[in-house]
């Protein structure tokens, strides 16, 4: 690299549990991704559109996106509606790569699309993804995007997500993380014009010696904007995860509705879940809520599926995938979630035998 | 002929003695109530047969057929051919009844192709909605319907020998007689033992008892034929302590 930007540490509070002091950003050269592309053919534009919602770079990751990221940019028209579902799939193969993926979604009024994007790589591929996800979604678009971390336990991610919700807009972002080493999601919705919708959505499992790790934001900006939050994640083996959620009403924002909803569920003795929620509110005539939960599956479930005679590493992956219902259910229309739920199943299977 | 056997069991729960010296002997299409008032030991019964976390056993033995009971983990008990039919049925989230049939009757090496039909006869036979079934466990059902679905699966898989505890609380009437009823036919149906729980005579209406057990601070102390339970319901406990 040319450049030696200023790494964060975990003295700082937004990194306080991660692992960032382990990763040398140096051991990494920039490269591509093999990336593939499904049904986007019509909306993709040449022209690149960094900065239509995450307008600073919000750490050194993003910056460095920012800088040489590689584009895909989907440009949706006025009153244009995708029927199928946009898929795209960025493979990591190499070994000791930087690699950093950018997708930008400019909705136009009343347009919706649904897109799902997959990152993947092999098991032994030390490599760093530094993906970013922009969404501006013009008054009464629908937005829906899905992102699976299908990585290997090698590779690390340090991920954006920001998404910009005007007029009645209705923005859905969802993440699904069952790979990689460390990797970490920050994901923002903004609400800035009356009435505008967001949903957050994650699952994440991690298992062995994996970290997941997240921050959310739910920025309101405006009169009668409505955000809602669920995030349910699994750790086994001396995995961790963390989860921090700031939900901020700003004064001009009254009438608005923030809910935020983190469960996790620890399946090991040294397995390890943080949970961290906040929230900042301006202006009086709101409705908020947020629950966090950390614990380990309650005996009582436990005992009841063994009583019909299901054996206990059985009764555990019922409750788990049980767990993650909900979560599934709530995934956009078009959305394959059977695949999810045999990885999830195969994890616990592999956590069972280790 | 199953012949499930309760010989001296004392158990504690958090260091306190509950049970104290209980002997019982149920076998293959026999109804045995045991009646008792709160605090008498009747649930943490149950809860022991069924190796419930929490129950310590401090004397006495179990057995199914001569094979230790106590010494198997609960899931082994109710492949063994026990079933709880639960005071209190669990709500888990997110599992359905027909997965937790299926995974049950997989570990009983038993054929799964025709549970669909199985479970669609069953709810007809004892008035459970079916779109229930594939709904998470217990989660939002009424306390009728859970004692449906309770005994819903335990027709399903079929044990040798039930344990209702308190299959009578919580419930209408008509969900009570329709559960009970079920549980009754199968004993002449499929020869089921049962060893039912209870606080109330209303229960034994309907499911014909062939003997009646008082069961108080932790010991029987009464046994006889159904006359016992209309003693009871004249008498009082009183009469028994």
């Amino acid at each position: 690299m040319n450049t030696t930007p200023l790494m964060p540490s975990t003295d700082e509070e937004i990194w306080r549990y991660s692992r960032i002091g382990e990763l040398r950003l140096v051991d990494f050269a920039p490269a591509s991704a093999r990336t593939e592309t499904i049904g986007a053919e019509s909306l993709r534009s040449t022209a690149a559109l960094p900065g239509i919602a995450m307008a600073h770079p919000a750490d050194v990751f993003a910056g460095l996106n920012r800088e040489a990221g590689e584009e895909i940019t989907l440009v949706l028209p006025r009153g244009r509606v995708v029927e199928d579902t946009v898929e795209i799939v960025h493979h990591v193969d190499a070994d000791g790569v930087l690699v950093r993926p950018r997708l930008v979604i400019d909705a136009g009024e009343d347009s919706e699309v649904t897109v799902v994007e997959r990152f993947v790589s092999a098991g032994g591929v030390r490599s760093l993804v530094v993906p970013v996800l922009e969404v501006r979604a013009a008054r009464s678009a629908r937005v829906n995007y899905v992102g699976v971390n299908e990585l290997g336990s090698a590779t690390w991610q340090i991920g954006h997500q920001v998404a910009l919700g005007a007029r009645d807009s209705h923005v859905h972002l969802t993440t699904v993380a069952l790979g990689g080493d460390y990797a970490r999601v920050r994901a923002e919705v903004r609400l800035v014009e009356h009435g505008a919708n967001a949903q957050q959505l994650a699952l994440y499992f991690a298992s062995g010696s994996q970290m997941h790790d997240f921050r959310t934001l739910q920025i309101h900006e405006a009169p009668r904007t409505r955000s809602e939050l669920l995030f349910k994640g699994a750790v086994g083996g001396s995995a961790r995860s963390v989860y921090t959620g700031l939900i901020k009403i700003a004064k001009n924002a009254a009438h608005s509705e923030a809910f935020q909803t983190n469960r996790n569920l620890t399946l090991g003795e040294g397995a390890w879940a943080e949970s961290v929620p906040n929230l900042e509110i301006e202006t009086n005539e709101v409705k908020c809520s947020h629950a966090s939960t950390v614990g380990s599956i309650e005996e009582e479930h436990r005992f009841y599926l063994e009583s019909r005679g299901v054996p206990p590493e059985v009764a555990e992956r019922l409750v788990v995938l049980g767990f993650f219902d909900d979560v599934l259910d709530r995934l956009p229309r078009g959305v394959d979630v059977s695949p999810m739920r045999a990885a999830v199943a195969d994890k616990l299977t592999a956590e069972v035998a280790r | 002929m199953t012949t499930l056997r309760i010989e001296g069991l004392r158990a504690e729960v958090a260091g306190r003695e509950i049970l104290k010296g209980v002997d019982l002997v149920v076998s293959s299409g026999e109804v045995h109530a045991v009646m008792g008032p709160n605090g008498a030991g009747k649930s943490t019964l149950s809860a022991v047969i069924m190796g419930k976390p929490g129950y310590r056993v401090t004397g006495g033995k179990v057995t199914l057929d001569g094979a230790d009971v106590l010494a198997m983990p609960t899931w082994e008990r109710a492949v063994a051919g026990l079933h709880l039919v639960m005071q209190y049925p669990t709500e888990v989230p997110g599992v359905h009844v027909d997965d937790v049939l299926a995974e049950a009757l997989r570990s009983r090496g038993r054929d799964t192709a025709s549970l669909g039909a199985e479970i669609d006869r069953e709810a007809a036979r004892i008035g459970f909605d079916p779109s229930l079934v594939t709904r998470a466990l217990n989660v939002d059902l009424s306390g009728g319907e859970k004692k449906r679905n309770e005994t819903l699966q335990m027709a399903v898989l079929a044990p040798r020998i039930a344990i209702l505890d308190e299959l009578d609380s919580g419930l209408d009437i008509d969900a009570l007689r329709d559960c009970a009823r079920r549980v009754e036919a199968a004993t002449h149906e499929s020869s089921l033992g049962v060893l039912a729980i209870t606080h109330y005579v209303r229960l034994l209406e309907e499911l014909k008892a062939d003997m009646v057990h008082i069961l108080v601070a932790g010991r029987i102390v009464a046994s006889g034929g159904p006359e016992l339970a209309d003693r009871l319901e004249r008498d009082g406990y009183g009469a028994f302590v």
